[in-house]
């Protein structure tokens, strides 16, 4: 018998809703499964690394188990009465602690937020919560969301990905995904800003959606690239990710970038065929473009062949189904993504980041201070990480008024280019006509911890597969393909035209039935071998 | 390659961004950015048609897809004194910080 907390979300909201079992035993399942695999939080002070350390997810900053457990009595005591407590009825999540949420910290991992006390709760969270789901803490990233690997986050240990815990979760969402890999908590809240969803979702064999720009209210996540974050689910199959996605999205009266674009009922579509859907290759995706760090020429490199194998047996997959493979798909910009990424990220952080002063909220440097520009100085100097401060430097000088031109604006001409690519090969009336792209997640499965991390030009280019589609703001979806030789998940990645997330769930649905009794599929990450239930 | 950005530059930036950093902290700092204007360069590289406007963003936002604007009406906060008690410093009703940096006038 499979413990609760290892159910798809769909089928605990269902038992939950038919009075078979009730929230609170879900969620206890869930704490037990918390207290079995995640050993300590993090924290600002955590002093050395025991061996033990290692063994253990490490994903949660915060463990709200008393508001899960008064959220999950009120979700009994509605059934109780006979109401609907709504789809996601007694579904336990974690969200990013990046988003704020009332009466529980919002540290976005960083030292300056660390004591912070949202007063509000962020808009996709009330509706999780407004659909029946028990909040069970916040999980950790990297800074203010800053990185690829949850490395970088004030609060340590960082997470570890449950299929090694010697690799990373990716990031930044890391903990989101670590979190769902393993049972603590079925879906989680994280977001995406260059990746940051699907990139730790493809290193921990975990489906994760970014969703189209707009298409989920970003009122109440903390900012980092305001014209590119996307709020997106994380979960263990593609029925769960399209049930998460359908509750969070749509308009908002306190986000005037949602977008007025009715939210179908993904489920509806989830079942249908794909007979004759096009979905293309493209070479661009298959490779990975670096620029000497020396002479700044570009250098060339394939990636590696169990990714690309991987790929190209679930579009042989999807050929068998009736797609139409299409090869060759031209997205000559796509080399582009990441120095383009390097402008506009780091110009939107640093405007974002100069509201952190140490007079409002959050962390203030204690002593004797001249005046209010020393207390800032102090203040951010000692609080912020080295992500943050580098970003704020490389955006107050990639858009000073003698640089602005040349960067910035070159920047953003750069993104329409490589909208307009997507927009060629999916143009119904167009040569390619595509429905969707098929592409690796990440150019590389889970990297050691500290094997990339200080390299900040490297760990960036990490995210080449998954940052043009933020550029663009088009959806995009990762899945679990298998394995490679050392036994890490490689992710695939479907990308879509604006709003057709329906259709990406369908094509990723499709792949994940006619996939369901292949061996890989079978597996549990290793450290749940001991572990009861 | 000659760096762009010399311990000059850097530390114009530094003032801008409101940071006191150390000696050791900013030469990594230094370095790293550096490091990643060689890969921001190649933007100059792009063959951009003239007539390419800048994207401010991705998605377009026809009215269609647009919310309306809101009425201009006050809608007062619940959670005033939460709010407030957020602050390192306050009293009554105000933030309190060190001296706000002036000259005096003649």
């Amino acid at each position: 018998m499979m413990a609760l907390c290892d159910l798809p979300a769909f089928q605990i909201a269902d038992l939950v809703r038919t009075g078979q079992v009730s929230a609170v035993e879900v969620l206890e399942s869930v704490l037990d499964r918390v207290r079995a695999v995640d050993g300590r939080p993090g924290s600002l002070d955590p002093g050395g690394m025991s061996p033990e350390d290692e063994q253990y997810i490490h994903a949660f900053i915060t463990l709200t188990d008393e508001l899960a457990r008064e959220q999950a009595q009120e979700v009994d005591q509605m059934i109780a009465e006979g109401r609907n407590p709504g789809p996601l009825a007694g579904v336990p999540i974690t969200v990013k602690d990046i988003f704020t949420v009332k009466g529980a910290p919002a540290t976005a991992a960083s030292k300056i937020l660390a004591n912070y006390q949202a007063p509000y709760t962020a808009t996709p969270v009330q509706r999780a919560i407004d659909a029946g789901a028990v909040m069970l803490g916040k999980v950790n990233l990297d800074e203010f969301t800053f990185g690829s690997s949850s490395e970088s986050s004030a609060f340590q240990p960082a997470p570890r990905n449950p299929w090694d815990t010697t690799r990373v979760a990716g990031g930044s969402s890391g903990g989101s995904a670590a979190a769902v890999a393993v049972g603590e908590g079925t879906l989680s809240l994280g977001t995406d800003t260059g990746g940051s969803v699907r990139h730790p979702a493809s290193f921990c064999g975990t489906v994760g959606v970014k969703p189209t720009y707009g298409r989920v209210s970003r009122y109440g996540l903390i900012a980092f690239g305001s014209s590119l974050d996307c709020p997106g689910p994380v979960a263990r199959n593609v029925t769960d990710a399209a049930l998460f996605l359908k509750v969070i999205a749509g308009p908002d009266r306190r986000d005037n970038t949602a977008a007025t674009v009715p939210v179908p009922n993904y489920l509806d579509e989830l079942e249908k065929d794909i007979q004759g859907l096009r979905i293309g290759l493209s070479e661009e995706f298959f490779r990975v473009t670096y620029f000497d760090a020396e002479t700044g020429e570009l250098r060339q490199n394939p990636i590696p062949e169990e990714i690309k194998r991987a790929v190209m047996s679930v579009a042989g997959f999807l050929a068998q189904l009736g797609a139409d493979i299409v090869m060759d798909v031209p997205l000559p910009h796509t080399k582009y993504g990441i120095p383009t990424y390097f402008v506009i990220s780091r110009v939107e952080a640093s405007s974002n980041l100069l509201r952190y002063d140490g007079v409002k909220y959050g962390y203030r440097a204690e002593g004797d201070m001249g005046d209010l520009r020393e207390l800032y100085r102090k203040t951010r100097g000692r609080a912020f990480g080295e992500q943050p401060k580098l970003r704020m430097l490389m955006g107050m000088y990639l858009s000073a008024a003698q640089f602005e031109e040349k960067y910035y604006q070159r920047a953003l001409r750069a993104r329409a280019m490589i909208r307009s690519d997507f927009e060629a090969i999916f143009d119904p009336g167009g040569d390619y006509a595509l429905d969707a792209l098929l592409t690796p997640t990440t150019p590389s499965t889970a990297f050691p911890i500290g094997g990339v991390y200080g390299d900040s030009v490297l760990m960036q280019y990490s995210d080449q597969l998954t940052v043009t589609a933020n550029h663009a703001g088009i959806p995009g979806l990762t899945f679990p393909t298998g394995f490679d030789e050392e036994g890490l998940p490689i992710g695939a990645q479907l990308l879509g035209p604006d709003f057709s997330e329906g259709k990406l769930f369908r094509i990723a649905r499709a792949y994940e039935r006619v996939t369901e009794h292949e061996e890989w599929r079978q597996r549990r990450p290793p450290l749940l071998e001991n572990v009861q239930g | 390659m000659k760096e762009k950005i010399t311990p000059e530059v850097f530390q114009r930036l530094v003032d801008l961004a409101a940071l006191e950093l150390s000696e050791e902290e900013a030469e990594v700092l230094r370095r790293e950015l550096n490091n990643q204007l060689v890969s921001i360069e190649v933007l100059e590289g792009i063959d951009i048609d003239e007539e390419v406007e800048a994207a401010s963003h991705g998605v377009p936002y026809p009215p269609e897809r647009s919310p309306e604007p809101r009425k201009d009406e006050v809608i007062p906060d619940p959670h005033r004194e939460e709010i407030l008690d957020q602050a390192p410093e306050r009293e009554d009703g105000y933030y309190v910080v060190p001296d706000i940096s002036h000259e005096e006038l003649e």
